[in-house]
């Protein structure tokens, strides 16, 4: 039943045999051990398993593997790899955004794509950047700080009272 | 430094302030369905644990290990949910021992209360148990490592002082590190607990100080800390499927053709015991990976005997609960003076019926356990809130003793009381038995969902009376819950201290129980985030009956500053109310939130609303808006919040509280888990909507310290909120909100 797929993970060609409906996801944490992205919905509506395909980010739990060909996969694992990615991860813990920190590789993901996008991104823009992240602890107040803070941003909360 | 050893303490919280010892055991029968806790902190703290030491450190007890080089290893007792204790506990132990912070390595304890004391997380309890035990372990460690320095230079222990990690001989500036006297401390005889120094608050180095998430750094590169992340050699996954009605039985499935399918190894029929809190009926499907376990689960045909609550729905509730609340109560839980002769008096009467729904934990990583049953020893690793509950509950399921099952606690992706219970562990367990080979079980988000303990629905009919001068004279309230034989179902539960019981004189708490197949449990702040909507609401309805501002009919009722005692009940006596301490929350939240001030722009107002649990006194305003098509927005929350005389580590402490705040919004503005059928209705997050970055407005915190001990954080801001919102929604719209969650078509203008 397992055909064989050659994938690009932070920078690595891999090979793996598996049906190629199989979701990036279950790919990255049960065949390559890669533990990082997050099983949270299934059908792509939490963006706990965010991670970026050629800078893009999606949501891997419903990417099957089959249609990823040769593209460039990047996930938490990999993105300190990137000055951006470090700076994220910096101002993740600069601002100590984590509560259970089960989102927060995806959180981290989506915002770097953002990030990349747009370096000075408006309160809008994180919103329509992160509004597919949830984060069941609710640590979005400093989420939105961390993002202005990699940003190099003011991280006080200006949004019109 | 200061020479702190001449110091004697005196800035421990006065005995009336401390929980003891019998109150904490009693307390934790209130958790998870009968927590049993054998062993207080104290009594545990100079036990040596079971996890080995490396043979180059010294354990001066069983939380402190110190290294040659200096390095303090110190043991995480709790599990790990969120609410940041892995980093928070710690810091207690170090503050006492007088460790240099940067040497501090903490370590995740495995489960042995023997070696740590009580091993939880729930009620907010962790702050109030641990705070003065494990100072005192901290500086019992402390004592021990000036003793043997005291003896290396022959001088008494009280010319030394201690600091960052290194003992000082006053007299001569003589030093010598932790590191060089912990071989010789771990062979001094430990202190007694009891008379054991402590420091002088202060002097507190760590405590105070915002230490930032102790696993941060391995969450935001993605290394595996999840119970989701185990693995195991020789590991299979599996699933297992229930039937959708509670508490419904298996009659059969189509096996054959699940193991026909690709990466299936095993697909077998449970019999379960029947209670939802351990192993009830279902299928397992153990496959090669969890994947094509879960695209099994697709194919899986199952004949159900739904049994008999396949008729129950919310629907239903809410008729009957109408219809019941026109009949005399069936059970009285707080009869105080004659309500029937004050409403009589009353210059005006309020009458109000309010509702909410069942609401699930939804935390982000589904249930999961990995099990392993090797010659009949068990191993398992789980995300848990209660892993001696579950290894009670797995020794009762598979037949074998306490002591041939080892618990890893793993990090939790969220708890909020879903993981106080262990049925996940159980069915584990018995898979891993049964299949002859380990297994790491996942449920599906639609799993997840539909097989919780659900925060329970209610329904409140209010009645109250005021005065012309409008005053409160007289409250009632008919609640309409759940339960059996007279007694509530769990957490459906009102208590007769619910406020404003005692500051009305006639005043009359009742309640009528339908019948629930429903399994119910504690949802964060349980039964207090549904009570304080209604009862804080109701309160607000009153204020404006009676012409007064909010925050003055709430001063009013409250009093003067007082402590009315908590009646010792079936599960012994807590401190009392203050009426002082919340008196002084609503009016720091009232000065932040320039609530005086406030404007009365159409469709924009503010509301406030107070609350006191889990021993937290909070009072919040909410800012918010309704735009013409109903839709609201909620611009700011200021929350005010008294948890004692330390905010033990403030960066952790802000997050709790934005985080309980937020929260809050989200079940009040979307969310409800719908019965119809026996079965839950939602089956993932577009149905069970969790709050979103572009509805989180700023949340202010600010803490107002009191002389009581510290108490925990991770529950009491939640239950303000709700009504704040509500209040809020009153002033700018005129429309009171009675039912939730929040239905934006009762908001449209047009």
């Amino acid at each position: 039943m397992g055909t064989s797929f050659t994938i690009k993970v932070n920078g690595t060609a891999h090979s793996v045999e598996v049906d190629g409906a199989t979701p990036l996801l279950w790919v990255l944490r049960d065949e390559l051990d890669l533990k990082g992205s997050k099983y949270g919905c299934g059908v792509g509506v939490c963006g706990a398993c965010t991670v970026h395909i050629d800078g893009k980010p999606v949501r891997s739990c419903i990417t099957p593997v089959a249609s990823v060909g040769g593209a460039a996969i990047t996930t938490i694992e990999g993105i300190g790899a990137t000055a951006l990615g470090r700076r994220v991860q910096a101002a993740w813990l600069d601002v100590d955004v984590v509560q259970c920190g089960y989102c927060q590789a995806g959180q981290v993901m989506s915002a770097t794509a953002l990030l990349a996008q747009k370096p000075h991104p408006t309160d809008q823009d994180i919103d329509s950047a992160m509004s597919g992240n949830l984060c069941r602890c609710c640590t979005y107040i400093r989420i939105r700080a961390a993002i202005k803070q990699a940003a190099g941003l003011p991280t006080a909360d200006t949004r019109e009272g | 430094m200061a020479t702190r050893d001449a110091l004697a303490s005196t800035a421990t919280p006065s005995a009336s302030e401390q929980l003891s010892r019998r109150e904490f055991l009693s307390a934790s029968a209130t958790l998870g369905g009968g927590l049993l806790l054998s062993f207080s902190v104290p009594m545990a703290a100079l036990a040596r644990s079971g996890e080995a030491a490396p043979d180059s450190t010294a354990m001066l007890n069983a939380f402190i290990r110190v290294a040659p080089d200096g390095t303090v290893t110190i043991m995480a007792k709790n599990p790990e949910i969120g609410q940041g204790i892995k980093t928070m506990l710690p810091m207690i132990l170090a503050e006492e021992l007088d460790a240099d912070w940067r040497q501090v390595r903490i370590e995740q304890a495995g489960l042995d209360q023997a070696a740590y004391g009580a091993q939880f997380a729930g009620g907010s309890f962790a702050t109030p148990f641990n705070w003065d035990p494990l100072r005192r372990a901290g500086a019992a460690a402390r004592q021990m490592l000036v003793t043997a320095a005291a003896q290396r230079w022959g001088v008494p222990a009280a010319e030394c002082s201690t600091a960052a990690g290194f003992v000082t001989h006053m007299r001569t500036g003589r030093k010598l590190g932790y590191g060089a006297l912990a071989a010789v401390a771990a062979t001094i005889p430990a202190p007694d607990l009891k008379t054991v120094t402590l420091k002088d608050p202060k002097d507190f180095r760590i405590i105070g100080r915002s230490v930032r998430g102790i696993d941060s750094p391995k969450v935001v590169t993605g290394r595996p800390l999840f119970g989701i992340d185990v693995t195991v050699p020789g590991m299979r996954y599996a699933v297992f499927e229930k039937c959708p009605v509670f508490g419904g039985k298996v009659v059969s499935a189509n096996l054959d053709a699940i193991r026909a399918l690709p990466g299936v190894r095993q697909a077998f029929l449970v019999s379960g015991g029947g209670a939802p809190e351990g192993l009830v009926d279902g299928v397992a499907i153990v496959a090669d990976r969890w994947w094509q376990a879960s695209q099994a689960l697709e194919h899986l045909e199952v004949k159900w005997d739904e049994g008999a609550t396949a008729k129950q729905s919310s629907e239903t509730f809410a008729e009957t609960a109408r219809g019941l609340a026109g009949q005399p109560p069936s059970k009285s839980v707080r009869f105080d003076g004659d309500v029937q002769a004050a409403l009589a008096g009353a210059a005006q009467v309020v009458k109000a019926s309010y509702a909410y729904p069942f609401l699930a934990h939804a935390t982000l990583e589904p249930q999961n356990c990995t099990a392993a049953v090797r010659e009949g020893k068990v191993e398992i690793w789980a995300p848990t809130q209660t892993p001696q509950n579950g290894r009670e509950l797995v020794a009762r399921t598979l037949g074998v003793p306490e002591s041939d099952i080892a618990i890893h606690m793993t990090r939790c992706g969220g708890g909020f009381g879903r993981r106080l219970n262990n049925d996940y562990m159980a069915e584990a367990a018995w898979i891993a038995r049964e299949a002859g080979t380990p297994v790491k079980l996942l449920w599906t988000r639609q799993q997840d969902l539909q097989h919780d303990f659900y925060r329970p629905a209610g329904f409140h009919n209010f009645t109250a009376g005021l005065d012309k001068s409008g005053r409160l004279v007289a409250f009632r309230d008919h609640f309409v819950s759940f339960g059996a034989n007279d007694s509530f179902a769990y957490q459906a539960a009102i208590q007769p201290t619910e406020f404003p019981a005692r500051f009305v004189a006639d005043f009359e708490l009742s309640a009528t129980l339908m019948p629930l197949g429903v399994p119910t449990g504690a949802l964060r702040a349980p039964t207090s985030n549904a009570l304080a909507f209604v009862f804080q609401s109701f309160l607000d309805e009153l204020a404006h009956a009676a012409g007064k501002d909010p925050l003055e009919f709430m001063l009013e009722l409250l009093g003067e500053r007082r402590v009315l005692p908590t009646p010792p009940g079936r599960f012994g006596s807590f401190p009392g109310f203050n009426t002082g301490r919340m008196r002084d929350v609503l009016t720091l939240v009232a000065e932040k939130s320039s609530w005086a001030g406030r404007r009365t722009a159409k469709g924009r107002g503010l509301g406030i609303a107070s609350y006191y649990s889990h021993f937290g006194y909070f009072a919040e305003v909410v800012d918010a808006s309704v735009a013409s098509d109903g839709e609201v927005k909620v611009h700011k929350v200021w929350v005010a919040g008294d948890v004692g005389s330390a905010i033990i580590n403030p960066t952790g402490a802000e997050n709790q509280v934005q985080g309980a705040a937020l929260d809050g919004l989200g079940q009040a503005l979307g969310q409800a888990i719908t019965i119809d059928g026996g079965r839950t209705v939602q089956t993932n997050f577009h149905e069970f909507r969790l709050l979103r970055i572009d509805q989180a407005p700023p949340v202010e915190v600010h803490f107002l310290k009191s002389e009581a001990a510290p108490t925990g954080l991770g529950e009491p801001a939640l239950p303000p909120v709700i009504p704040a919102l509500c209040n809020a929604i009153f002033a700018a719209t005129g429309k009171r909100i009675r039912s939730l969650p929040i239905d934006p078509g009762q908001l449209r203008s047009a």
